[in-house]
């Protein structure tokens, strides 16, 4: 048992390393360092363009995309070498925001069902930055229930018309290209009667529209389209086929072992340690260093938890489950953190000011954003269902809906 | 990175638990909570024979050998099957004292028969309510004698000798603290058992007149080493709370399969689900902190006294966890006598005091990484 690379790996490292320390944006670092929650934000540049520029620099180099294989624009690397380069990559992997759903969804499922002309055309341009991708899959009726989407493509000739409208896409203002899920046969039971396109995302009859969010902010999207038409050629799999093309999407999500989340738990330690209370500082409060000692050992358990999977991925092995509890323990964490960190301000917890003197304000605004954490990309019940399903083999839930034509379920409550 | 124990270490635990499934069935768990011995000796003797109970004590002294890594994942297997022997106050407490303060005839005369089976050995810490503290140490040592009062003590009454905390000095200081050797069964101690909520595990009350004693280690280094002996306690307990969480989880996963209500395995229920996906996590975060402690045991890291801290609440926290809700996705039955749901939960609850509280262990934890973070 040791936190030791092997030596190809070490080698690998120092190579990483070196290039990084030649090539890294420099000047970004302070900033990126600092932001540890929700969508970074640069002072004076917009994240995209320094991320496209830095993403430019890393495929010339040959460090983007790095598990892809080379002819699509990524380096052929074994999945130990992507963790590795993560960790070496450091804050400057905030910087890539923009590009995972391209690089861990829409880019793996072109891979997988995409025509090879299309492979060789878009994919080296995804990994290069150059083209953005989005994944237009949820919609106001289909969340956790996907497949339940609204979203209608028609046959017309060699093209397909679509309608309908997507929801919580992030990225859709600035993508070039979208993955779009659709429905394409009303008469058959919902996971049945779908299909998968990838389109151009500036197509006519597209509206992108910002959502409003409850934190204030607008990270995500509305995608309206009206008559909007895709060449045949763009679709991904069958007719009909969509469901499974989609689970390729999804397992990609998934597959994103040693990328860290946060948890707010350094921030809360030191804010703890420094916040002088009428008692004394907080952290010497018994009732507030048993609540520490608690997301203490939930944060170094997600640590070593994911230490364990690249274990796996060191010695080739498959990793196996343990990681899908990342999601779920850290998103509850930065809630119960956010709301005991006001708590221990009193009244003046409440303020939001960056110029308050306890902590710039940013508990504050975890309380506010750290709702969708427990909701994006898998809510915590459905990540609980995962677990119970997949990793402990209980039933699945009795779905009313799966052998009814999609027409004739039910639209409401009551 | 290899974060993992070796196939040989993994070997090893299987043959651990292919052992205990066949030696240490329920049943035998049950004879001992039905009180009819105050442990399962033919048990302790088979561990003896398979090499477990020395796992960890070099050759020289009579034992396996192997190293701390191997102790851990025996642990693991010590806990899931709920073994009924007095395996943590020998291997971890006794043994590990010895280990790190023995002279070379005070380890010539234990360890060999700790590794054989032949005796039984425990640490006498407590005196009353409280958690581990310099102060809270009343019992007096003076010219070679010990008069005073331990309680509880884990396995006191079966136990053939004892390390024992005893102050040499008068003031709260942790050097006025020394560790002493007592031969149980040399006269001058009695040892009176008493109830408490696991009877799988026996603890006791030792009283000390003029009880003869040597001293284990420097004397006023006594807290010093005791410090150092319950962490390394404490991540080789966590493991065993690790297989007693696990064993907690998959009996509350067999009976959801199995149990049906309104028509259908209750395991299709979310409500049942969640509960069992969420005992997943927990069992899943103690497992991760629990190897970072073994990792710090195994190599004698700097990093031990944090990582035996976190290893501990993490492990506590689980083993409370997924026993109790163990109990409740059995419903009613969980809660007879007759299903072994309860051996868990009580093995639990007492095995979270054992070294002190899970809110000592917070404390020692906050403490610990605030030390770190100073310097």
């Amino acid at each position: 048992m040791n936190f030791d690379d092997t030596p190809q790996e070490a080698e690998f490292r120092s190579l990483a390393r070196k290039w990084i320390d030649a090539n890294a944006p420099k000047q970004y670092e302070a900033e990126l360092s600092k932001s540890s929650l929700g969508r970074i934000r640069l002072e004076k540049e917009e994240i995209v363009d320094v991320g496209k520029a830095w993403q430019k620099k890393k495929a010339e180099g040959g460090w983007a995309c790095l598990h892809w294989p080379k002819e699509y624009g990524g380096r052929g690397a074994t999945p130990i070498e992507k963790v590795i380069w993560q960790q070496e990559e450091g804050v400057y992997g905030k910087l890539t925001q923009p590009f995972q759903i391209g690089e861990g969804m829409c880019g793996p499922t072109v891979m997988a069902f995409g025509s090879e002309e299309h492979k060789r055309h878009y994919l080296p341009k995804l990994a290069s930055g150059e083209h953005i991708w989005c994944q237009l899959f949820s919609e106001p009726a289909g969340g956790s229930d996907v497949a339940g989407l609204r979203t209608r493509a028609e046959k017309k000739g060699d093209n397909w018309i679509v309608n309908g409208q997507k929801i919580w896409t992030s990225g859709a203002h600035y993508s070039d290209y979208g993955l779009l899920i659709t429905r394409t046969d009303h008469n058959v039971p919902k996971h049945k009667g779908l299909t998968m396109f990838f389109l151009d995302m500036k197509s006519k009859g597209i509206e992108v529209r910002p959502i409003k969010q409850a934190n204030g902010m607008q990270e995500f999207n509305e995608v309206y389209f009206t008559d909007v038409v895709i060449p045949d050629h763009q679709r991904l799999g069958a007719v009909g086929d969509g469901w499974n093309v989609s689970l390729t999407t999804l397992m990609n999500e998934r597959m994103s072992i040693g990328s860290r989340l946060a948890t707010g738990f350094p921030e809360m330690f030191e804010f703890c340690s420094n916040l002088m209370t009428d008692d004394g500082l907080a952290i010497d409060d018994p009732a507030t260093r048993s609540k520490l000692a608690s997301w203490a050992v939930k944060a170094s358990g997600l640590k070593y938890t994911s230490y364990r999977a690249i274990s796996s991925l060191s010695k080739g092995e498959r990793p196996g489950p343990e990681n899908s509890i990342g999601k779920l323990v850290s998103g509850t964490m930065l809630q119960d953190i956010a709301t005991y960190a006001m708590d221990l301000q009193g009244a003046a917890g409440a303020l939001t000011g960056a110029d308050e003197e306890a902590a710039r304000g940013q508990f504050q605004q975890m309380l506010l954003s750290s709702p969708s954490m427990r909701i994006a990309g898998g809510t915590d019940e459905i990540l609980r269902n995962i677990i119970a399903e997949r990793v402990l083999g209980l039933p699945g839930d009795i779905r009313v809906d799966k052998d009814v034509p999609f027409n004739r379920i039910p639209t409401k409550g009551r | 990175m290899n974060f993992d124990f070796s196939d040989e270490q993994k070997q090893m635990r299987d043959a651990a638990r292919k052992f205990l499934a066949e030696k240490c069935p329920p049943k035998a768990v049950r004879e001992v909570l039905d009180g009819k011995a105050p442990y399962d000796k033919e048990l302790w003797k088979g561990l003896a024979e398979m090499g477990f109970l020395g796992v960890a004590i070099p050759e020289e002294f009579g034992g396996a050998g192997a190293g701390h890594l191997e102790l851990c994942v025996i642990a693991e297997e010590m806990g899931r099957a709920n073994a009924p022997v007095p395996f943590s106050s020998t291997a971890y407490l006794a043994a590990e004292a010895l280990l790190l303060a023995g002279s070379d005839a005070q380890k010539q005369k234990w360890l060999p028969k700790i590794a054989s089976g032949e005796v039984i050995g425990t640490l006498a810490l407590f005196e009353g309510k409280g958690n581990p503290s310099p102060k809270a140490i009343k019992l007096q040592a003076s010219s070679g004698t010990l008069n005073g009062v331990k309680k509880p003590v884990p396995d006191g009454a079966i136990a053939d000798f004892a390390v024992v905390a005893a102050r040499t000095g008068s003031t709260e200081r942790d050097s006025d603290i020394s560790l002493f050797l007592v031969d149980l069964k040399a006269g001058g101690v009695e040892a009176k058992s008493l109830t408490n909520v696991d009877p799988t595990r026996g603890q006791a009350e030792l009283t000390f007149k003029n009880a003869k004693a040597e001293p284990l280690g420097a004397v006023g280094e006594g807290w010093s080493i005791l410090t150092q002996v319950l962490d390394r306690a404490a991540v080789l307990l966590a493991f065993e709370q690790v297989g007693g969480s696990d064993r907690a989880l998959e009996m509350g996963r067999d009976y959801a399969l199995d149990r049906i209500a309104f028509g259908r395995p209750i395991g299709s229920f979310q409500a049942v689900k969640h509960m069992l996906a969420d005992m997943y996590v927990s069992a899943t975060l103690a497992r991760s902190n629990c190897y970072y402690g073994a990792w710090a045991l195994s190599t004698n890291a700097s990093e031990l006294p944090e990582a035996a801290a976190a290893a501990r609440i993490s492990a506590t926290q689980a083993f409370q966890h997924c026993s109790k809700n163990n109990i409740q996705v059995h419903g009613g039955m969980g809660f007879t006598w007759e299903f072994d749901c309860h051996m868990y939960y009580r093995r639990a609850n007492a095995t979270a005091l054992t070294l002190g509280s899970l809110s000592y262990w917070e404390d020692q934890l906050i403490d610990r990484m605030r030390k770190k973070n100073a310097a």
